[in-house]
């Protein structure tokens, strides 16, 4: 099997695996890991193209891997954001669960109640 | 190339983000200061693209470092940009004023993290938007949706609650989700054409496996992002706990950048690729949000909430102008009215929601409470404050001259001239759905009270003046009709052929109120309910549809969904 294809196909089993992670697990830190999961599997697939598109004697193209480093600092603010509420919920209401909110009768601000 | 103008377009991105960096330097003291200074600057420069625009009647261009793409990146404003840019500094302004007097850190006080952030993220979100809308290729795209969340997730929790946390955490977490989708729909694009470019993109993409999986997966994850019905799992906790000043900010902007986005992707990039069927399906989804949003709206017992859900309706008005775009044999028309009447819709919404949103959130500030069955007497301790709520609820109708009474004609046409009957249905509907909720809230706040009310605090002026403004503005929007909009399709809304469907929706408004609220409006002052067969009925039906809001707010339904609608859409997709 050629290289590009390899890559491609492993990209897909850690998207695969990512989305499986976000809709079963309940808990957000894991959530956080699935997406960054899932990250790593586009990630993966972006330079298994750069790979494959390399044309021209060049050993791979290049803008893919401009894009790459961009969207990996996208996906690392992403995940420093999400941790940085995980620990503030946490520290407020000494759980990190995201369900435990009445639908209909939720405040919408203040104690009045 | 890159033509006249193009540095200003530079200039109304980097704007907003050097006022960030600067408010950052400058400290909470003059971060207000420095906020103002900024949006004066962008709102010249907003104003500076259009009449460039209007004057050179073509769009705009600035190539980063003389770049060309497929290397270099381009920044595009057409007619849609410019329009879109414009609405949003005069939004932005609007809600700059009215967060003036709260956001405030005296001189001598002590600083606090709350009004900093605020007006930092304001900014954020703009340049965010800025970006969005003249961004040229979709990778700069994808960077400026992501700027556009992390600016606006920290406005949900800015009070630092524990729910509102939750509701921020959520919203993050949905978001990252659509993001990826998009992400992976753009490097399939790459990995097919070699190209990011909208302009190069739009001339190479042709239907085939590749094209309908990135045009499904990209589609989806923006509607995760713009929380179209069933994926606005986490709208109503995070626009209903934020303050109201932020949720006018999350409620009338932040969704637009997503909305316009999956715009771009139909009508610019990929105009080839999609079709009616999956048209249809946007439609219907849109559709759906009308009715379950409006009809959860009416079961609310908070202004805030109540308002919240009324964004989740609007958003399914945004998205019927995909099946109208469509002319009776199917192609999709790039620059119809369908295009002209969804982005008015759009205009109209982002300052009526805005206003709206602000008026609630006043009420709430002036009473310390906003119980929707206890604001009796309101109208007449707060009157600029709930004749704003008026106009806006009036503006969002479509039944008076107003930005969404064209966009309901254009549309209307548009739904004639296909010959697609049905979204003449939910367009009239959705109307009497939107007079639903203000009927309840209308009666509700002019109704005598018991006894005199008492403020806990006077609203300031300017925010009153600013609620009012922005209601104003949408109605204002009528003056569309000078322009874009076709004079055959104007006529007096008192005139014989509109007094009827007028009436009707007003009608039809006050019986889904009398029907459905929670409490009936009959006998207000006693909670046992005795209603008859009918209000039964309507009550069991709108219990329903709370229940199956709730059931759909779930992650792992809302998430299943996701997945479920990008299969579905592509599968629509083949030809």
């Amino acid at each position: 099997m050629a290289g590009a294809t390899l890559f491609g196909l492993c990209a897909a089993v850690l998207i695969g695996l990512g989305v499986f992670g976000l809709i079963t697990h309940p808990q957000p830190l894991r959530k956080i890991l699935a997406f960054n999961v899932i990250g790593s599997g586009v990630f993966l697939l972006f330079g298994a193209i750069a790979y494959r598109g390399a044309a021209a004697g060049m050993s791979a193209d290049p803008v893919p891997q401009a894009l790459l480093i961009t969207g990996i600092v996208v996906a690392f603010s992403a995940t420093a954001l999400a941790v940085a509420l995980l620990l503030r919920l946490h520290d407020e209401t000494g759980s990190a669960s995201l369900s435990a909110e009445a639908t209909n009768k939720e405040p919408s601000g203040g104690h009045d109640a | 190339m890159t033509t006249t103008g193009g540095l200003l377009l530079v200039l109304a991105v980097l704007l907003p983000f050097l006022g960030v960096l600067a408010g950052l330097v400058c400290g909470g003291r003059n971060v207000r200061s420095v906020a103002l200074l900024t949006i004066l600057a962008g709102l010249a420069t907003v104003l500076s693209i259009g009449f460039t625009f209007i004057q050179g009647d073509q769009p705009l261009t600035y190539l980063l470092g003389g770049w060309a793409p497929p290397l270099g990146i381009a920044l595009r404003a057409d007619a849609l940009s410019v329009v879109m840019l414009v609405t949003v500094a005069v939004v932005v302004a609007g809600i700059a004023a009215f967060a003036w007097g709260d956001f405030a850190t005296p001189r001598d006080g002590a600083e606090k993290r709350a009004p900093f952030m605020y007006w930092l993220l304001l900014l954020a979100v703009w340049g965010s938007l800025n970006l969005v809308f003249l961004s040229g290729d979709l990778f700069t795209l994808y960077v400026a949706l992501e700027l556009l969340t992390f600016a606006g997730v920290p406005l949900v929790c800015l009070d630092g609650r524990g729910e509102t946390l939750r509701a921020a955490l959520r919203y993050l977490l949905f978001a990252l989700a659509g993001s990826m989708l998009y992400l992976l729909g753009a490097v399939l694009l790459y990995g097919a054409y070699g190209t990011l470019d909208i302009e190069q993109l739009a001339g190479l993409v042709r239907p085939g496996p590749i094209a309908w999986t990135a045009a499904a997966l990209m589609t989806v994850g923006l509607l995760a992002k713009t929380a179209l019905f069933p994926l606005h799992i986490w709208l109503p906790p995070a626009h209903a706990g934020a303050p109201a000043a932020g949720s006018a900010i999350l409620s009338a902007l932040v969704i637009k950048g997503s909305w316009f986005l999956v715009v771009r992707l139909w009508f610019d990039v990929m105009p080839g690729v999609v079709t009616l069927s999956a048209a249809q399906l946007l439609g219907a989804l849109g559709a759906m949000a009308i009715v379950v949003g409006s009809i959860v709206a009416l079961r609310q017992e908070r202004l805030k909430l109540l308002v919240a859900y009324s964004t989740v309706a609007q958003i399914g008005y945004l998205f019927l102008m995909f099946p109208l775009a469509f002319d009776a044999s199917g192609t999709l028309l790039v620059h119809g009215d369908a295009m002209t009447g969804g982005v008015l819709q759009a205009m109209a919404h982002a300052t009526a929601k805005a206003g709206m949103f602000m008026a609630a959130g006043l009420i709430y500030a002036s009473l310390g409470h906003d119980r929707i069955a206890d604001l009796a007497g309101i109208a007449r301790a707060m009157p600029i404050t709930v004749l704003a709520f008026a106009l806006a609820g009036l503006a969002l109708m479509g039944v008076v001259p107003s930005g969404a009474y064209l966009a309901k004609k254009l549309l209307l046409a548009a739904a004639d001239g296909s010959g697609q009957w049905w979204w003449t249905v939910v367009l009239q509907g959705g109307a009497a759905f939107t007079a639903g909720y203000m009927v309840l809230v209308l009666s509700n706040v002019l109704r005598r009270p018991a006894m005199p009310v008492v403020l806990v605090k006077r609203a300031a002026r300017m925010s009153e003046a600013a609620a009012l403004a922005l209601a104003v503005c949408s109605l204002l929007l009528a003056f569309a009709a000078l322009g874009p909009v076709p004079r055959e399709l104007i006529s007096n809304p008192l005139s014989s052929s509109d007094l009827p469907s007028t009436l009707l929706v007003i009608l039809g408004g006050v019986l889904l109120a009398l029907g459905m609220s929670r409490r009936s409006l009959l006998a207000a002052k006693s909670d046992t309910d005795r209603g008859g067969f009918a209000r039964r009925v309507m009550v069991s039906a709108a219990v329903a549809f709370e229940d199956l809001d709730t059931s759909v707010r779930r992650w792992p339904s809302a998430s299943l969904a996701l997945l479920a609608l990008a299969a579905f859409l592509g599968a629509l997709l083949i030809t």
